[in-house]
């Protein structure tokens, strides 16, 4: 898991280089910080004989964060729903909705094997910063 | 920054001061067995204060909830004191915020247990 910490740091200090504000920059963390335990967690299933690819980067226009594991893949449009009342006292199942939640975009690409997420931020034009 | 955790007793309340991240691997487990050494001892007041806690994942919101679902399943009751803005906002986005009790000041939140 320290790789986790890794990616963290990175995403936070590029969100911050990238002139988000102190809330757009966590909500950045926390995604990139879910969807890379999601991958570890979930996707390989702590084998660590499959990998994790990723990638963070600023575009310009954007930030976009993309991690592929090597599991066996999800059903990302039937999920349950975290917010329900039968779910709400569960203790798991809140990763992809707060992914969901605090990112502009979340692409999800099946693999053979494995699940590709791609998280997109959206930058504001330099115009349009306070 | 790892979670750590201090124990003090009010008036009858187990107060669990934490402080740090509780997060998977980093303090999840701890918490978990904080709690569970406190329902095994049979306290039933259990005030977790939250003023410290700079972070809380999806993981973290795991084990409040098993924390709360254990809590009243041994007739417990395990309340929230002094949510920090970034786990307000989290508890707020899961609607976990409906679900505890929380309080921003001390004595209000051991005075309801009476």
């Amino acid at each position: 898991m320290d790789s986790v910490g890794v990616v963290e740091s990175a995403a936070e200090k590029m969100a911050a280089g990238a002139g988000l504000d102190e809330d757009e920059v966590f909500h950045v963390t926390m995604a990139v910080r879910e969807a890379t335990v999601n991958a570890v967690l979930h996707g390989n299933e702590y084998d660590p004989k499959r990998k994790i690819e990723g990638s963070l980067e600023n575009t310009g226009n954007d930030l976009v964060f993309i991690v592929a594991d090597e599991g066996h893949g999800f059903d990302p449009d039937h999920l349950p729903n975290p917010l329900a009342p039968e779910n709400v006292l569960k203790s798991s199942g809140r990763g992809i909705f707060l992914i969901r939640s605090l990112m502009d975009e979340v692409h999800f690409r099946q693999l053979h094997p494995g699940t590709e997420l791609t998280l997109v931020k959206h930058l504001a034009p330099a115009g349009e910063k306070t | 920054m790892a979670l750590t955790i201090a124990s003090r007793e009010v008036d009858g309340v187990t107060v669990l001061d934490l402080s740090g991240r509780i997060t998977l691997g980093e303090g999840s487990v701890q918490l978990r067995d904080a709690i569970r050494d406190l329902i095994g001892k049979g306290q039933k007041n259990i005030l977790l204060n939250m003023g410290d806690v700079s972070y809380i994942d999806s993981s973290g919101l795991g084990e409040l909830v098993s924390a709360y679902t254990t809590s009243k399943n041994q007739s417990a009751s395990l309340k929230l004191l002094k949510l920090t803005k970034r786990v307000h906002d989290v508890l707020q986005l899961t609607k976990l915020y409906t679900v505890f009790d929380i309080y921003d000041d001390e004595a209000s939140a051991i005075g309801s247990y009476k």
